[in-house]
């Protein structure tokens, strides 16, 4: 095996957040597409710089709260209705006001399952491993170091070039992440 | 999070100590954890709260053998110690997620600081909330009855039922304040996992962290997602305690059958959690000496909410008199003034002295700063909103239409033992989040340095 395809990509090493920011444009601009910006907070400007097209989570939290919604009230209208309808003084069996709040906190649940499980699928998560994990100085990611990875699947990617590339942006360091 | 395009307020008023970078807040915070020295203090807080647990374990497995007739609870006097005790708890629980989702939406930086550990507090005192009505069942192991579930004596829940519905609320409350808090937790996690020596401590950390690695497509869906939790959040926990409230308005009792209740309660519900919540942080600041990031405009702060939620309260106070006085009801009059004069008019003056009449101290500016007065108040205003709920629930049960049915209701060893013993489960719970988990967001103090450094300058280490 050659040492191209044991090469997962490059990951560069930032000290500050806004170098980051002006690398991943300078790669854009380099041609890169498959690239990953790692920070250990959200750094403002990143999504424009990556050219993030917006989430699709919100319309993920709006399907589960109207699926949560409309599924509580209707079991609330099939049991109190069809199923077990108990004669209160000959009050109507339509009771719908008394079944908003179950309504509302079922939505609720069920908008905030799909948020948060919805959020770790997309991103892709659980994953216990991860190639960027094999480098050492990764650890930082969660402290105070900013980094830049441009895979080896980049079509623009080349072992040498892209390393190179990669120096000339100033970084602190520049890392092989083993495949 | 979201206060990216707010600067930090100026000089005076700081809500993180100037001279911090990246590496120091990340490292302050998770060495609380990782650090193999404990501070004395905890141990001795951890061993007191664990003497309680156990009482609460002895009371409830005591209870469980025997039945309810340990408790003082009597007819009419049916609710009791566990009500008032569910009320209180849940109410505690409120200030977390108003801290995390309410200040989140309103761009508060101050909130970063307090946020964790208030969920945190969110989550125990709803799990303490949650024993209560269960316990009060009489056969808790039937709890299951309460969920709609296909069953072969084809019954189902009354969904017409506020009682019901707080089955709904509560567990939906608890559900999704868990959510909050582990999806708050996930970047953190990720730090204690790079940062841990220990190899079983990177396993669980890194367990839990589920392989965060804080890439920017996953920062922006994490943003997006924490910011749909807060505006869930926002509406859910306005609606937990008006359905708290409705448990009471939606019964004739006099006393109870107020529309006022649900806005009421959440406003009580506010102004015991921020007294917890200050409570705790003194704690913590002290335990810790964590004065860097929760500073003096972090107490002034949750001192002027607890002002302003007390004063609504206080307005609750006066306009249950005014309504039943205006209603012209002689029921509802007649418990008024069993409030203010009956046998249990101790308990009315001093919750009148504990929540209204002591919080107005916080009017001063010399107060708000003074750290030691600062906790005898809040510690004061829980106890004046336990008191509220004693009010309400037994004054309010023990005399209510034909004086045949009247009653007196004293509490027993074992309605103390239950509720000292849940808090001793809070405060256990508490002890074990301060030590095994970053009692601060770190990432949030990070991005704070970022804000409110000059550029360039929060990466340089120190």
């Amino acid at each position: 095996m050659n040492e191209t395809h044991a090469l997962y990509g490059w990951l560069a090493e930032f000290e500050h957040a806004e170098d980051l920011v002006t690398a991943v444009e300078a790669a854009r601009k380099q041609g890169y597409r498959r690239m990953e910006a790692l920070s250990p907070f959200p750094v403002e400007g990143l999504d424009e710089a990556l050219h993030l097209r917006p989430t699709r989570l919100p319309w993920l939290t709006l399907l589960g709260a109207l699926l949560g919604a409309v599924g509580g009230y209707a079991m609330q209208a099939y049991a109190m209705q069809t199923d077990l309808p108990v004669n209160v003084g000959g009050r109507p069996l339509n009771s719908w006001p008394a079944w908003l709040p179950i309504t509302f906190e079922l939505g609720v649940l069920s908008a905030a399952l799909f948020t948060v499980l919805g959020m770790l699928a997309l991103n892709g998560l659980p994953r216990p491993h991860h190639p960027l994990f094999a480098v050492p100085q990764f650890k930082l990611a969660s402290r105070d170091r900013f980094f830049l990875c441009i895979e080896r699947l980049d079509p623009s990617f080349s072992v040498e070039t892209t390393r190179e590339f990669l120096q000339s942006l100033r970084p602190s360091g520049v890392w092989p992440v083993p495949q | 999070m979201s206060e990216s395009t707010v600067k930090a307020p100026a000089a005076g008023a700081e809500v993180i100590e100037p001279g911090h970078t990246y590496a120091t807040v990340t490292d302050q915070i998770s060495a609380i954890v990782l650090a193999h020295q404990t501070p004395k203090s905890w141990w001795v807080g951890f061993s007191i709260s664990l003497c309680f647990l156990m009482l609460f374990l002895y009371s409830t497995a005591y209870l469980l053998v025997t039945g309810i007739g340990i408790w003082g609870n009597n007819i009419p006097v049916a609710w009791a110690f566990d009500i008032i005790n569910f009320v209180w708890w849940i109410g505690i629980g409120h200030a977390g997620t108003l801290i995390s989702a309410v200040l989140l939406l309103f761009r508060q930086t101050w909130r970063t600081s307090i946020n964790r550990f208030a969920e945190a507090m969110t989550l125990f005192a709803v799990a303490c909330a949650g024993i209560y009505p269960l316990i009060h069942l009489g056969r808790p192991w039937l709890f299951y009855w309460l969920v709609p579930y296909p069953n072969t004596m084809g019954l189902w829940p009354q969904f017409r039922s506020p009682l019901v519905w707080d089955v709904f609320a509560v567990s939906t409350y608890a559900t999704v304040s868990l959510l909050f808090w582990y999806v708050g937790l996930i970047p953190d996690l990720a730090t204690l996992r790079d940062r841990a020596k220990w190899w079983p401590a990177q396993m669980t950390y890194g367990f839990l962290a589920m392989g965060w690695r804080g890439s920017a497509t996953h920062w922006h869906r994490y943003q997006v997602a924490y910011l749909l939790l807060a505006g869930i959040a926002t509406p859910l926990v306005v609606s937990v305690h008006s359905i708290v409230g409705l448990d009471f308005a939606a019964s004739v009792v006099p006393g109870w059958h107020v529309t006022l209740f649900p806005p009421y309660f959440v406003a009580g519900a506010v102004f015991s959690g921020f007294a917890m919540v200050m409570t705790l942080s003194i704690m913590v600041l002290r335990m810790y000496g964590l004065h860097d990031f929760i500073t003096p405009t972090h107490l002034s702060n949750m001192a002027k909410v607890m002002l302003a939620t007390g004063l609504i309260v206080a307005y609750g106070y006066l306009m249950e008199v005014f309504f039943s006085w205006y209603s012209g009801n002689e029921y509802e009059w007649a418990l008024q003034l069993n409030r203010a004069f009956g046998p249990y008019a101790w308990s009315y003056w001093m919750l009148i002295a504990c929540n209204v009449l002591i919080p107005q101290l916080l009017w001063s500016r010399r107060v708000r700063h003074n750290v030691v007065l600062l906790f005898f108040i809040s510690i004061i205003v829980n106890i004046g909103m336990w008191l509220e709920r004693f009010v309400i629930i037994v004054v309010s049960l023990h005399r209510d239409f034909l004086p045949s049915a009247w009653g007196m209701y004293t509490p027993t060893f074992w309605d103390y033992a239950q509720f000292l013993g849940s808090i001793g489960l809070f405060m256990t719970l508490l002890f074990l989040f301060l030590r095994f988990l970053p009692v601060i967001s770190i990432f949030e103090l990070r991005e704070l340095v970022h804000e409110t450094s000059e550029p360039h300058a929060a990466g340089t280490p120190s």
